[in-house]
């Protein structure tokens, strides 16, 4: 291509201008250095690092303190990065775009996997050297790329509809909600109940961030819709998408969900189910412990996700490893990956992090269920679970569905145009 | 305050005027900085409270920030050298540059200025990168002088700028008295002009201080070693017990534990501007 | 106070025509000598190199780099090609063109938050200077206590304020009155200044008040035996005597006011139309790996901050950067007396 050479001359140019010799050039091409065939050779023994979002539980280092007694030579070091999901993905991205060989091993939030593999960032990995078929599936799509596995999944993630036990049983329910007009229908006969004086229905994440693009999936799922189809192209102008998100916008206009909830993290909606202000809540498993020692404990219970006509579908959150292509003593790495991602590995993750793992023969274990109670209905919803948008711009998608549906939810637009504008968005940004 | 009241009365009024001034402006500043101090002696389980005591008070957050895992001990210290560091060139380079710029007649003075200025001017997130690409090059990864080169971007210019104003201020006369006096230019400056402007001197050290102390985003790239990271990185790293627990305990009281060293640091210099201030009014 | 002196031309003469002096006039009066110029190359070479290398260079690479599009995807490999395309000025119009709506909002967001906070900060921060000059007993405590604010790290003080301005916050329980304060509409705006001009207002005040504490009190003194009322002393000799120093706090405000991104980003969020910034603009297109539009946005930023401040020393510029300032007077005897000259 011409166009490089003389990008290269530019390029030197303007280095020479700054009086600074400098190696990496911003796009210079490093004659591709992994991926392009599949045939990335794991080479190399020696000390890796391994690269995640700051530890929340201190479950990690024992792991791989495991791992460094029986590899003296092969030692990984924790890189621990930002609480902030933004934050560590700003900081991989740095690190692949300074082709530094300081990361080795990321931990990459599942809905990353596409963007890191199309800019080749992460080499594609070895498909019979992980216990795919021992995984829930939907949690194994989420690792791969145009057919090809990038990514070792590590853990999963799936909502849950928390709900007042209590209050339900008051008022004469004896099973929770299957349907969205169930969830409402139910919520009548609970408001009628004096102990139920000022408490709303419903509520979710609904703050204009990611969590959004979560809840706004789920319902659109829900309803039987897609945001994207199997191939990855936008098909979110459907009758399907609309009543899911009617139901939202429909929820917000009538009151089932309280108008606050505009502003909901998952936090803020954890409090307010815990200061008994909710009847049902759309939230993660974390809540489930945290729950327990609040005022609530014994009087709420969790259940799958309602949908329009039957149970609803979940979006799935979780990370996923992936080995980066700039980094040296991949044969090590690729150990590491299965070390870490093993069954093994998971189960202590569960156990002590209480952390959703990828195996399926997890959530049947007795002794775990009993410790976890919600593991059976979690790991209903990660079977239903349909994975975020699954394409390279996934930063750009998630924005546009969170613009449109924050815009039908606070009534700025009806849905039927705010389903016609997303559809336009999002091609726009996955035809590139 | 018209003339006919007499001196008394204006004076007493003006005192309680004073006093309640002073009070508003405390209430102003430190009304949201208590909110932040109750919060971090909240309970995490009662961290949505809006009492204005905590109750029960649990330091439960301090306690969990000077935990092993978390390293803040070790962040703090490493936020003080770079801050430090960066303060000291910075005022140093700045206090020639600002000589100049007040003191002495030269050619394309304001383009200098100008462009002093204008290089604080660049978003510091386009910059970040090309830096990392040089430092990564260079090996500068993980150091110190990683993190102070770049912070000189900003200091530099606050402290040229605020130096150059405050040397303006000082007479001529007594510079030249001093140099008939038998003293170098160096001399007179080091020895009348320093002292007359240690307020302004002082002053633009403690805010390019906190500047510096606080800048995150290049300190968060320039390093991946939990044992060179500066406090703002650090407190970017606090954990709930799970990961959508935001741990907002513990964050305000890491906000607390940045901003207590700085106000000591203030109360401690504020002897030497004092002095400065007398030495000067005494002239 | 008895041997007060009236030279023509004082500083609280010039309050009167402060900005109206024709610099040029004035520099004629100093001599540039060769040996002055070769003592100034000395002392001002080691700052211009420092900022040469650590900010000459990364905007050069910014410039060049907003001149290249984003990486495609090449359909048929499913891979990001590895080279960005020349594409000229192509993000510039992109960005005032396709993208024009957002960057004009972003624009006018960045501009009214400039002009109120700086506006809000210059009125509190010089009352705050005023106060805490005067003599009381604790002031020691009460100065650095001003300080507290501004010592607080941006991330921090925006997760404060978040927290205040939560639905279920302090703010809503004090005013009595739900207001959902990070949605969109004027009240996040509200909500931004307040946390902003609290943060911020205390570096006014702190410079301002270095800037008073440089007046000698017999200026204060002369004048109010004259007669002056409180509110003339404070124009005619207050305000012009600290008028460079307050100037410069008000530059740097302004430019970082306009470069203003973590506030709004944490305290109402990202993406709401009522509060994005044009920095929050380029943060979105580095954060999507479209390093070239990102870089576009910068040099536009850059490019309106940078007029922003020449206009602020072309203006003012008599007390930053020309030789009008009190100091560099020719005067005879002392220095304090100078300002006797007001008897309005």
């Amino acid at each position: 291509m011409k166009t490089r050479t003389a990008r290269a001359l530019r390029c030197s140019a303007a280095l020479a201008a700054a009086g600074l010799l400098l190696a990496a050039c911003g796009s210079s091409d490093d004659g591709g250095s992994a991926g392009q065939s599949g045939t990335t050779s794991f080479t190399g023994r020696g000390p890796i690092t391994y690269v995640a979002g700051k530890d929340t539980t201190g479950a990690v280092q024992p792991v791989l303190d495991r791992w460094n007694k029986l590899h003296p030579k092969e030692k990984v070091t924790f890189i621990q990065l930002p609480t902030d999901a933004d934050a560590q993905r700003q900081q991989m991205i740095q690190n692949a775009e300074t082709k530094s060989d300081a990361y080795t091993v990321l931990s990459l939030d599942v809905v990353w996997t596409s963007e890191f593999a199309a800019h080749q960032w992460i080499d594609r990995l070895p498909e019979q050297q992980f216990p795919l078929g021992k995984m829930l599936k939907p949690v194994v799509e989420t690792a791969r790329y145009r057919g090809g596995l990038y990514a070792a999944p590590a853990s999963s993630d799936g909502g849950l509809l928390y709900y007042r036990s209590d209050l339900l049983k008051q008022a004469g329910v004896t099973r929770p909600p299957a349907t969205w007009a169930e969830m409402k229908a139910d919520c009548a006969k609970v408001k009628k109940l004096p102990a139920a004086k000022g408490v709303s229905c419903y509520a979710g994440q609904f703050q204009k961030y990611e969590g959004l693009t979560v809840n706004f999936s789920e319902a659109v799922n829900s309803a039987g819709g897609v945001v994207t189809d199997a191939n990855g192209k936008p098909d979110v102008d459907t009758p399907a998408a609309k009543k899911g998100l009617d139901f939202l916008a429909g929820s917000f206009k009538d009151g089932t969900i309280p108008k606050e909830a505009i502003t909901y993290q998952e936090e803020d909606g954890r409090q307010a189910f815990q200061a008994g202000k909710l009847v049902f809540l759309r939230n993660w498993p974390y809540m489930y412990a945290l729950a327990g020692k609040s005022k609530l404990a014994g009087s709420y219970a969790v259940a799958p996700l309602p949908g329009l006509n039957g149970p609803g579908s979940s979006s799935l959150g979780g990370h996923n490893l992936a080995l980066s292509s700039f980094a040296k003593n991949k044969a090590t790495a690729l150990d590491f990956m299965k070390f870490f991602s093993g069954e093994d590995t998971a189960r202590t993750f569960l156990e002590k992090a209480s952390l959703a793992p990828p195996y399926t023969g997890l959530y049947d274990d007795t002794s775990l269920a009993r410790q976890y109670p919600y593991l059976p209905v979690l790991k209903q919803s990660i079977l239903r679970a349909v994975p975020r948008p699954r394409v390279v711009s996934y930063g750009d998608v998630t924005s546009a569905v969170q613009q449109e549906a924050y815009a039908a939810l606070t009534g700025t637009k009806s849905s039927a145009q705010a389903l016609k504008d997303l559809q336009r968005e999002l091609q726009k940004s996955t035809a590139q | 305050m018209t003339a006919m009241t007499s001196r008394g009365t204006t004076a007493k009024r003006r005192g309680r005027l004073l006093y309640v001034g002073v009070a508003a402006v405390v209430a102003y500043c430190l009304a949201p900085f208590y909110w932040m101090l109750v919060s971090s002696l909240r309970r995490t389980s009662d961290i949505f409270d809006t009492s204005l005591v905590p109750s029960p008070v649990s330091f439960e957050n301090y306690r969990s920030l000077f935990g092993a895992s978390q390293g803040f001990t070790r962040a703090l210290l490493n936020s003080l050298v770079v801050a430090g560091i960066t303060t000291v060139l910075a005022l140093l380079l700045a206090t020639f540059t600002a000589y100049a710029m007040a003191r002495l007649e030269f050619r394309f003075k304001r383009l200098i200025l100008t462009l002093v200025i204008a290089t604080s001017m660049f978003p510091v997130v386009s910059i970040v990168v090309p830096l990392l690409k040089l430092f990564t090059d260079i090996g500068w990864i993980n150091t110190y002088q990683a993190m102070i080169v770049p912070s000189m971007s900003f200091a530099l210019p606050l402290a040229v700028w605020n130096l150059t104003t405050f040397f303006r201020q000082m007479p001529d006369e007594l510079e030249h008295a001093a140099m008939v006096d038998g003293c170098t230019r160096g001399q007179a400056f080091r020895k009348v002009i320093i002292p007359l402007a240690a307020p302004g001197i002082f002053t633009t050290a403690i805010i390019t201080f906190i500047a510096a102390w606080n800048e995150f985003l290049i300190a968060l790239s320039m390093t991946n070693r939990p044992d060179m990271q500066t406090a703002p990185v650090a407190i970017s790293k606090f954990t709930g017990a799970t990961t959508y627990e935001t741990p907002f305990g513990s964050q305000m009281a890491a906000g607390v534990l940045v901003t207590i060293p700085l106000v000591v640091m203030v109360l401690l210099f504020q002897r030497r501007i004092v002095a400065g201030l007398t030495a000067g009014a005494a002239k | 106070m008895t041997d007060v002196e009236i030279p023509t031309g004082t500083a609280a003469a010039e309050a009167r025509r402060p900005s109206r002096t024709p610099v040029r006039g004035l520099r004629t009066r100093s001599r540039a000598t060769a040996g002055s110029g070769r003592m100034a190359a000395l002392l001002v070479s080691p700052t211009l190199l420092v900022l040469m290398i650590v900010v000459l260079y990364p905007t050069v690479m910014a410039l060049r780099e907003s001149l290249y599009g984003p990486k495609g995807l090449d359909p048929k490999t499913g891979f990001i090609r590895s080279t960005e395309p020349f594409v000229g000025l192509k993000n510039y119009a992109d960005i005032l063109g396709a993208a024009g709506d957002r960057f004009w909002n972003a624009f006018w967001n960045t501009t009214f938050f400039t002009v109120v906070t700086v506006g809000l900060e210059t009125v509190i921060g010089v009352a705050m200077a005023l106060i805490m000059h005067r003599a009381f007993s604790g002031r020691a405590l009460v100065r650095a206590g001003i300080l507290v604010p501004w010592a607080v790290p941006t991330a921090i003080s925006a997760l404060l304020w978040r927290w205040i301005f939560n639905s279920d916050g302090i703010a809503n329980a004090l005013i009595g009155h739900q207001i959902l304060w990070t949605t969109e509409g004027f009240h996040a705006k509200v909500a931004v200044i307040v946390a902003e001009v609290w943060k911020t207002a205390p570096f006014i005040g702190l410079l301002v008040l270095a800037g008073l504490q440089v007046i000698p009190n017999e200026v204060y003194e002369a004048a109010r035996i004259d007669g002056a009322s409180a509110l003339r002393r404070f124009w005619h000799i207050t305000l012009p005597l600290v008028k460079p120093a307050l100037l410069v706090a008000m530059l740097f405000r302004c430019m970082d006011a306009l470069r203003m991104f973590d506030l709004p980003y944490i305290l109402i969020g990202a993406q709401k139309n009522s509060v994005e910034t044009l920095s929050m603009l380029a943060q979105n297109e580095a954060s999507n790996v479209r390093f070239g539009p990102a870089s576009a946005y910068a040099v536009l930023l850059f490019l309106y901050v940078f007029l922003v401040a020449l206009a602020f020393v072309r203006l003012l510029g008599a007390d930053l950067v020309g030789g009008t300032a009190g100091g560099r007077r020719k005067r005879t005897g002392l220095w304090f007396p100078r300002r006797a000259e007001v008897t309005v």
